[in-house]
């Protein structure tokens, strides 16, 4: 008698990377089609988001900022992948994709404003196309589906991306989200940051998938997996992505290895859960610094650019926190008002409780 | 007796049951290693082993349905919810698999499953944190909602749930957990499920409460007895199902009655003891039963949480309108 073959699929995903961590390029073939400008437009953006990112911390132990999740780390994962993006195309993040927002259009103020609690930091301006940072682990992927399939049903040539954590491919609403894009073949790409951990929990702990790209092969979508602080592969493979979708070849996920360098929220200890040397080994592939050696050496940029990159980023968020904080403040009445179009006849008597 | 926080109290109970009963079970987001985002089941991994209290992925859903299958095996899972809003996700693994499966299987299984979750608006948490979801798990058949008050009450109440051979579903106010340090004696005790506590006798008026707004009527309650007005509180302790007796003897004391709840005023707990209220005993009432709640509206974000959730000078109005009714 032949034996049932009882396999598990553990070939192994490739993992994209173009740039080394000294910043010589290792795989032409992927290298992204960028000019000079773009270069650096991007390495603008990574740099002002790191500043942006350590004065919201600060900002956050002073009180003057509300849930904060920080970012840095992340940079490559999420300039980068906002950078392969068209204007048109739809932005679904999860709590942590600030910086994908606000390089997508949304004013910083705006996004201090959500974080201070405040109602009109959700107030989307109206050709900016996003949704508010999603608190539901998973209910954005399904968001984002349902965009697409708009996109399809109108013929519109843009692109809806979900952005994720590697614990939010555990949830249900993931596996249902990426089902529907692959049955429908849905203009969708799932963008999963693979930071290591769910808020204290290991990705060993999360699943025993050999990686998240695999849990495309169940759905029948293409599932890639790229070095996350490598900006290159990040980019490439978005534009890619994208370019299949727009083509209507359907939905792709996208698995970035990546770090945050700092705790899940300013409230947590990562030293409870992770090693000095694990942290060490990261930071030695700064997605930051790995394409600052290569602009170097293209002499497109200098140490001085950085400086002066983040003290024009200091400037502005100190600039846009003061706009945020001199917002006049929510009121009950105000709130009541904005459940209904029409508010109903006992929220309207609700109203007399705080006047 | 030692002095516990709310917090403590809640571990304290955990770890009492793991150790007095080997089908107790621990499981959740981050609830092993680390202990939980607030740290309440701190230590319990090391003490008990990755067998018996373990991080699960991060699936709501498949934790409460874990719990279930777990329940029709023998044993006694606590589950964490990690923050009420995420219950939703869990839904239909609590209200209905967990809450129907001793009816469903005509007594041959149960689910005596304790779904622990923090929940509770004043500390500007992220939206979908605080929410006060009681009145919807309330309304559904087959399950008990506990909402402790203080740590004597939580580890007993805690400790009788676990006990409890059907779902309960415990509500742990986020301001409650450090709030105060009170008596809290070791080892095993319990406080009974659906037995409310008068925590303030009084003759001009009841006050009926739970959870923080306990001690937000008591503050209320403090400043009128300046005034010469007399208010009892009761603390439901359990508000699904109600103890309509000790509320009614109060009615027959008092015959003037608010009823103050976090949660937005529609429909919920407070709606509920009303129309018991009714049932039993309107023609004991002076004047018609008012409900201090939260508007009808989302839990605001964090920037009008204070204005938004009742506060001791609502609470006084109230009293002093069916006062003077
Ligand atoms: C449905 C739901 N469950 C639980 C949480 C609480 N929570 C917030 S962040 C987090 C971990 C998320 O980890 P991951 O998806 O890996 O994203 P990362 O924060 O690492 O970027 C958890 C459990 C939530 N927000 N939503």
């Amino acid at each position: 008698m032949s034996k049932v073959p009882y396999e598990v699929y553990t070939e192994d995903v490739e993992t994209l990377s173009v740039l080394s961590p000294d910043g010589e390029v290792i795989n032409k073939d992927l290298l992204p089609d960028l000019t000079d400008d773009q270069l650096k437009e991007i390495m603008y953006r990574m740099v002002f988001t790191r500043t942006w990112d350590d004065r919201a911390v600060n900002l956050g132990r002073q009180g003057r900022l509300g849930f904060y999740a920080p970012v840095s780390g992340q940079e490559a994962t999420m300039v980068g992948s906002e950078y392969a993006l068209e204007k048109s195309d739809f932005i679904c993040p999860g709590y942590r994709d600030i910086p994908q927002l606000v390089w997508h259009g949304l004013p910083l103020y705006q996004a201090f404003l959500y974080s201070r609690g405040h109602q009109h930091g959700g107030e989307i301006p109206a050709d900016v196309n996003v949704l508010m940072p999603q608190i539901i682990i998973g209910a954005q992927i399904l968001h984002a589906t349902g965009i697409a399939m708009g996109f399809k049903l109108k013929k519109e040539k843009s692109v809806a991306i979900a952005y994720t954590g590697d614990g939010g491919s555990s949830e249900g609403d993931f596996y249902e989200g990426l089902n529907f894009a692959g049955s429908f073949k849905l203009p969708v790409i799932f963008f999963v940051q693979n930071n290591g951990y769910a808020i204290t929990t290991p990705f060993a702990k999360q699943t025993a998938a050999k990686s998240i790209a695999h849990k495309a092969v169940a759905v029948g979508i293409p599932g890639i997996k790229v070095d996350g602080m490598d900006i290159f592969a990040v980019i490439r493979a978005v534009q890619d992505a994208a370019k299949r979708a727009r083509d209507g070849e359907g939905a792709t996920l996208i698995e970035a290895v990546t770090y945050r360098f700092r705790p899940h929220s300013l409230s947590d200890d990562a030293s409870k859960y992770r090693s000095k040397e694990e942290e060490g080994q990261w930071n030695e592939k700064d997605p930051i610094a790995r394409l600052a050696k290569y602009l170097e050496k293209k002499g497109l940029w200098t140490d001085e650019d950085t400086q002066r990159v983040r003290d024009e980023a200091k400037a502005t968020v100190n600039e846009q926190i003061k706009k945020a904080e001199q917002t006049a403040k929510m009121t009950i009445p105000g709130l009541i008002d904005s459940m209904f179009e029409t508010t109903p006849q006992h929220l309207e008597e609700q109203k007399a409780d705080f006047e | 007796m030692a002095q516990m926080n709310m917090k403590e109290a809640i571990r304290d109970a955990m770890r009492v049951e793991l150790n007095r009963d080997p089908n107790v079970l621990i499981f959740g987001e981050d609830v092993g290693n680390v202990g939980g985002v607030f740290r309440v089941t701190e230590g319990l991994q090391k003490e008990f082993g990755e067998d018996r209290v373990f991080d699960t992925p991060l699936a709501e859903s498949a934790i409460g349905g874990l719990a279930v299958g777990l329940g029709v095996q023998g044993f006694r899972p606590i589950a964490e919810i990690q923050f009420v809003g995420f219950i939703f996700e869990a839904l239909d693994q609590i209200v209905i698999q967990a809450a129907r499966l001793r009816w469903r299987s005509g007594g041959k299984y149960n689910a005596p499953i304790v779904f622990r979750t923090p929940f509770g608006g004043g500390v500007k948490a992220a939206e979908l944190h605080t929410d006060s979801l009681e009145g919807l798990i309330a309304q559904s058949p087959g399950i008990k909602v506990v909402i402790p008050s203080n740590p004597y009450d939580a580890k007993g109440l805690l400790i009788a749930a676990i006990r409890d051979n059907d779902p309960v579903f415990f509500m742990e106010h986020l301001n409650l957990y450090h709030a105060f340090r009170a008596e809290v004696p070791e080892g095993e005790y319990t406080v009974e499920l659906g037995k409310a506590n008068v925590v303030r006798e009084g003759s001009d008026v009841t006050i009926v409460t739970y959870g923080m707004m306990v001690h937000t009527s008591t503050k209320a309650a403090e400043q009128l007895e300046k005034e010469g007005i007399n208010v009892e509180v009761i603390d439901l302790r359990t508000v699904s199902p109600i103890d309509i007796d000790t509320i009614m003897a109060s009615v027959k004391k008092t015959n003037r009655v608010i009823v103050v709840q976090e949660a937005q005023k529609s429909a919920g707990v407070a709606a509920e003891v009303i129309a018991q209220i009714n049932e039993k005993g309107i023609l004991h009432l002076e004047a018609p039963v008012l409900r201090i709640a939260g508007p009808d509206t989302v839990f605001p974000f964090a920037q009008i949480e204070d204005t938004w959730m009742p506060n001791p000078a609502r609470i006084i109005a109230g009293v002093k309108k069916v006062l003077e009714f």
